[in-house]
């Protein structure tokens, strides 16, 4: 053990010699092991995202939505020819909540629509959302103060809204909303509680757009259906033309209660709905836990591939000190010689030479852990520059500049070791070419050498 | 009592198209407490010899006792451990480690010795006393390049004696000083030949090569001749 101490401080005491040499050596190495750590922490950043979205949404959820069904799709048993109905149906949320009853917590059906809400003069376009009592905690909102909507608001059709945490905020940005009252429609509603603010989830999956939650105002169902009766008609205006669609429900929750049953209960939904809805294609059954079995692969695939890109540059690192150990080599052939006929044995040349490398690249390698650990705060920095400089609103809405803005690095701290190991292996895989090279000196020839 | 004895000796290089017969059957006995001086023009053989001697090096055939032990079919390492503890090496050109300081180059030897044994305070203590003993005892932490060519060369004579060899070998070991520090260093080979060490030098010059016990000069890869020839 002493031996080895006193090998690697000679090393030191070599390589203190050209300081700025072994420095600019290190330097290779530093940055390949920085890039495996901060890689790997944006990868797992990422996937942290991902899942966490996915755990707003509900692991255990299973998610129905109304989807518009593809533009020449013959729209069956329509009133008027003018009206599309599609989506789901009063009948579908019968029929789901009867089949399913003892194997789920709960279904709540759900109808939103973009409305103009007021109070006295401030205006604001706002996610009307008609659901019941449930739709607040299977949704993970939380309640600021106030109350959520109750069971005997919706059989009693009170005129109760919730509001959002930023909708309370711009139509009552001195008074106390509870109590107040809001008007859409020119129908009036008491504001009965506020939620907590809740950051937005970007999109997952493709089929369930991003949601913003933070500008609602939820109603009673059964409110909503009598008093703000649009008729489930949408009507919509463009020059010259005119169309209504019709949909009763947005989109139906339901709460499976054992997160077995998820996979299997969702696929009896898509079955069952299937035969009331055929060829239609109007809806879409999403499934949150396997998005974040989706999220699991990403993870994985972003892992190897940034890892990768990572261990290039570390590799490249390589390359630069077996380079710098190989004219080093050449220049201290006289050193090698004088040890030589000191009594240093061909191993302990090649000892020497190995001891260097690897304390070159291992204290490399320290030092790019160290930079490593900063990789949140770079991040953070570099978000803030591109936020500031490069983005304009239009990117940062876009579902990329949410991701973008939404991600935190988070260092995986299975990855220093990892990266501080491959440092080390990389100075002993590329350090035994230029020690073997020292040690296969004739002593004569070396010492010959001016 | 010998030291060391050479048994018709010889060194072939092999260059492929043809066979450089640099030592042609060198057969010399050198006894303990001898101060050799080994001469000869250049090509004479002479710094073959030394290698061998030296233990840098093996014979094509014939043998090489030192010590008690034949060296010539010795493998590399043994070789090695043979150079380490029983042979002082002492350069023209000094070759200290420039990294090192005068201590740091003087214990050298030390870092490969049979079994790697730690450097104890005795050791520490000894490699003091020798840089003491060449005149040094100011300079321990100075590195090569703040001494002079005469502060080297002491160094590396502290250095050849820091593992107590039988034989120091001291090839043209004033070859890069001034006749001063020439006599200066020659000065201290003869102290250290009069404390009974064997001292075998390659040197090309008379005045040098008189102050040694015996002259050899060599010719041709064979021993021509001994004493001093004038001219």
């Amino acid at each position: 053990m002493a031996r080895y101490l006193r090998t690697v401080s000679l090393a030191l005491k070599s390589l203190m010699l050209h300081k700025l040499r072994s420095g600019l050596t290190m330097l290779g190495i530093v940055f390949g092991v920085f890039s495996v750590i901060a890689m790997l922490a944006i990868g797992e950043g990422a996937s942290n995202q991902a899942q966490q979205q996915v755990l707003e949404l509900g692991a255990t959820n299973i998610i129905v939505v109304s989807k518009k069904p593809a533009e020449d799709a013959p729209s069956s048993g329509s009133a008027s020819a003018f009206i599309l109905r599609y989506g789901l149906t009063r009948q579908d949320y019968r029929i789901l909540a009867k089949t399913l009853k003892n194997r789920i917590g709960g279904i709540v059906p759900m109808r939103e629509i973009v409305l103009d809400v007021r109070h006295i003069d401030r205006n604001l376009s706002a996610r009307i959302v008609a659901c019941t009592p449930d739709y607040m905690e299977m949704n993970h909102l939380k309640l600021a103060t106030g109350r959520f909507l109750s069971d005997k608001d919706i059989s009693d059709r009170s005129n109760v809204v919730v509001l959002a945490a930023e909708t309370a905020e711009r139509l009552f940005p001195t008074e106390n909303p509870i109590g107040n009252t809001i008007q859409v429609q020119s129908r009036a509603y008491r504001v009965i509680g506020i939620m907590q603010n809740r950051t937005a989830s970007a999109a997952v999956g493709g089929s369930l757009t991003a949601q913003d939650f933070n500008k609602d105002v939820y109603m009673p169902l059964d409110t909503f259906q009598a008093r703000l009766n649009t008729g489930d008609y949408i009507v919509k205006r463009t020059s010259g033309s005119f169309s209504a669609e019709s949909v009763i429900y947005n989109q139906i929750t339901l709460r499976v209660l054992n997160r077995d049953d998820v996979i299997p209960i969702s696929e009896s939904v898509r079955e069952t709905l299937e035969l009331t809805h055929g060829a239609k294609n109007d809806f879409d059954v999403v499934v949150p836990l396997e998005l974040l079995k989706q999220a699991d692969q990403l993870r994985n695939i972003f892992n190897i591939v940034l890892g990768s890109i990572a261990g290039i540059s570390l590799l490249v690192g390589g390359i630069g000190i077996m380079n710098i150990m190989l004219a080093t080599v050449t220049e201290r052939t006289r050193e090698i010689g004088i040890r030589r006929a000191l009594g240093a044995r061909r191993w302990d040349i090649i000892e020497q030479f190995i001891t260097e490398t690897v304390v070159l690249s291992s204290t490399g390698g320290l030092i790019g852990v160290l930079l490593g650990l900063f990789t949140p705060t770079a991040f953070g920095l570099i978000k803030f520059i591109v936020t500031t400089y490069v983005m304009d609103s239009g990117t940062t809405s876009s579902e990329m500049g949410r991701m973008f803005i939404g991600m935190t690095p988070q260092i995986a701290w299975w990855s220093l070791p990892i990266a501080f190991g491959f440092s080390v292996v990389t100075g002993l895989f590329f350090g035994v070419y230029p020690a073997r090279a020292a040690a296969r000196l004739d002593p004569i020839e070396a010492l010959r050498q001016v | 009592m010998l030291t060391a004895r050479l048994i018709n000796l010889h060194k072939h290089y092999d260059l492929g198209s043809f066979v450089v017969k640099a030592l042609n059957g060198v057969s010399l006995d050198i006894p303990e407490g001898d101060f050799l001086a080994i001469m000869g023009s250049s090509g004479s053989g002479k710094s073959t010899l030394l290698n061998l001697l030296g233990g840098l090096d093996r014979p094509t055939s014939g043998q090489y006792i030192l010590c008690g032990q034949d060296v010539a079919q010795m493998t590399d390492d043994e070789l090695s451990a043979i150079r380490n503890s029983r042979i002082g090496f002492i350069f023209q050109s000094f070759n200290l480690i420039p990294q090192y300081t005068v201590v740091e180059n003087i214990q050298v030897p030390y870092h490969y010795r049979p079994g790697y044994p730690p450097i104890s305070p005795i050791d520490e203590a000894r490699s003091i006393d020798l840089a003491e003993q060449v005149g040094l005892g100011d300079r321990l932490d100075h590195r090569p390049f703040q001494l002079s060519g005469g502060q080297q060369q002491r160094v590396a004579i502290a250095r050849a004696l820091v593992n107590d060899p039988a034989i120091i070998m001291a090839d043209e070991p004033t070859g890069n000083l001034d006749s001063q520090t020439s006599i200066e260093i020659m000065r201290i080979l003869k102290q250290l030949n009069s404390e009974g060490r064997t001292i075998i030098m390659v040197t090309h010059e008379d005045e040098i090569a008189e102050q040694a016990k015996r002259q050899i000069h060599m010719k041709d890869g064979i021993i021509a001749g001994e004493g001093i020839f004038k001219g």
